[in-house]
């Protein structure tokens, strides 16, 4: 019996539990092949819906799924707190007790985010990266009347890197349709030395900055907040009054692989091999998605272009050959979609080699993010596209 | 009249960053900045080839001392000191 072990319900966990019960289904049959998800909730919850909480009128409800609903019937669902990788007896312990045997790892583990890592974060910042802080800033939106709007990102690496971007220009949408766009200013912080990570969207979107009055504040790494004169400042130097600030909260990877040793302190990002997603040289180990060190958007699409590379890498060592096939190896391909505001849209599409060349923003991709997201449960997870 | 030679100063914290891609070896840098004193000198190694335009920019907007900045077999060493 050769034993698969994928921890994390979420895009690259349910998608690589479903297409390995369908690749070694035979296998699994003959009781050949075990395949077991673990999941802390038991519910895959669709993280890019947060932003639209605070910005398109979506509901929490809508964003979560039960995860024995999405994954294939061979697969078994264990909903319970991995608390300990122990690489040398091969299980995972879990905080019920059990101890879960394992010849295959897939570490899909996500990340999570620290705002308290940043004195005043909690009381000051606004965010949209959990349901709960998204219906936040949706609620502290609908009560500005008017003032100074700081939109920023607090630290890198953080998920879905076009968000802040797509939130600064929405929010200027909404004032705009509010009436509330003479009485505002809208500012934007980026860490680095331009508006985007990567140099050609930063090209697309730097220009949309200018047109929409939206003042770009490059190098700005947030280094505290102050709220009694109500300034975020910065390690460069600068301060920037807000009556109104969002920020990313600082992002890392689980407590769970720093303690188990797959991953260094204090980031916890897994080293992860860029083309064969197996972890620090491990040949049974695979990590996708955000929980990786890899050189890539924080997003869904990646886990999902990922998926298929990490199910290749383990059904060809299951059979006992090297992997093949257009899946053999990853390419970094990742795809997502790009929110400009008032009704347009664009696409990024990229791997390793190629940068992304978006198209001129237009209702077509907006209306195809929409469509995507309402669409996502009966899609991607479940291998559909 | 005597000359004064500067010496290079001594290096207290080395960051490898090869093998990271923008922004990642700026992103350690300035982490390594957050924790070192006034007076450390951090060497950053990088083979992203953007690091040695971004790099130098953000220690001359952040208000250090950019002390060196080396090509060397496929990475850069970008050597800075932390001033403020």
């Amino acid at each position: 019996m050769q034993r698969i072990v994928i921890l994390g319900g979420g895009v690259g966990g349910t998608l690589t539990a479903n297409l390995l019960a369908r690749k070694l289904g035979k296998r699994i049959d003959r009781g050949e092949v075990d395949i077991t998800l673990v999941d802390a909730l038991g519910a895959h919850v669709y993280q890019p819906g947060f932003m639209y909480i605070a910005m398109g009128g979506e509901r929490e409800q809508r964003l979560s799924r039960p995860e024995r609903s999405l994954l294939d019937a061979p697969v078994n669902l264990v909903v319970d707190t991995a608390i300990r990788i122990d690489e040398g007896a091969r299980t995972i312990v879990l905080a019920g007790g059990a101890a879960l045997p394992y010849d295959y790892l897939v570490l899909a583990t996500g990340c999570r985010i620290v705002p308290e890592s940043i004195e005043h974060f909690d009381t000051e910042a606004e965010h949209f990266y959990t349901a709960a802080a998204a219906l936040h800033l949706r609620h502290a939106l609908d009560a500005f009347t008017g003032g100074r709007i700081v939109v920023g990102i607090a630290a890198m690496p953080y998920k879905c890197p076009p968000a802040p971007l797509e939130v600064a220009f929405l929010i200027e949408s909404e004032l705009r349709e509010r009436g509330l766009r003479e009485k505002s200013e809208v500012h934007f912080c980026s860490p680095i030395g331009r508006a985007f990570t990567i140099e050609s969207v930063s090209e697309m979107a730097t220009p949309i900055f200018a047109e929409k009055g939206i003042e770009l504040h490059t190098f700005f790494n947030v280094d505290a907040i102050d709220p009694e004169r109500k300034v975020v400042l910065s390690l460069e130097g600068e301060e920037l009054p807000y009556d109104l600030l969002v920020l990313v909260p600082p992002h890392k990877g689980q407590q769970l692989v720093i303690d188990s040793g797959l991953a260094p302190a204090p980031g916890g990002w897994l080293p992860t091999d860029r083309h064969t997603l197996r972890v620090g040289g491990r040949p049974n180990v695979f990590a996708l998605g955000d929980a990786t060190d890899l050189p890539l958007s924080k997003a869904g699409s990646t886990a999902h272009f990922e998926a298929p590379v990490v199910v290749e890498g383990i059904v060809a060592a299951v059979e006992g050959r090297q992997p093949a096939g257009k899946h053999a190896t990853y390419e970094g391909r990742v795809m997502c979609f790009f929110e400009v505001g008032d009704g347009k849209g664009t696409l990024l599409r990229f791997d390793y080699e190629h940068p992304p060349t978006p198209p001129e923003p237009n209702a077509i991709w907006h209306l195809g993010k929409i469509v995507f997201n309402k669409t996502y449960f009966h899609t991607v997870p479940r291998g559909r596209v | 009249m005597t000359a004064v030679l500067e010496t290079p100063p001594t290096v207290t914290t080395t960051v490898d960053a090869r093998g990271s891609f923008c922004p990642g070896p700026l992103m350690e840098l300035i982490r390594a900045i957050r924790e070192s004193q006034v007076g450390d000198v951090i060497a950053v190694l990088s083979s992203d080839k953007g690091s040695k335009l971004d790099i130098p920019k953000w220690i001359e907007k952040a208000g250090h001392r950019l002390v060196s900045l080396t090509t060397l077999d496929g990475y850069d060493e970008i050597v800075v000191q932390k001033a403020r």
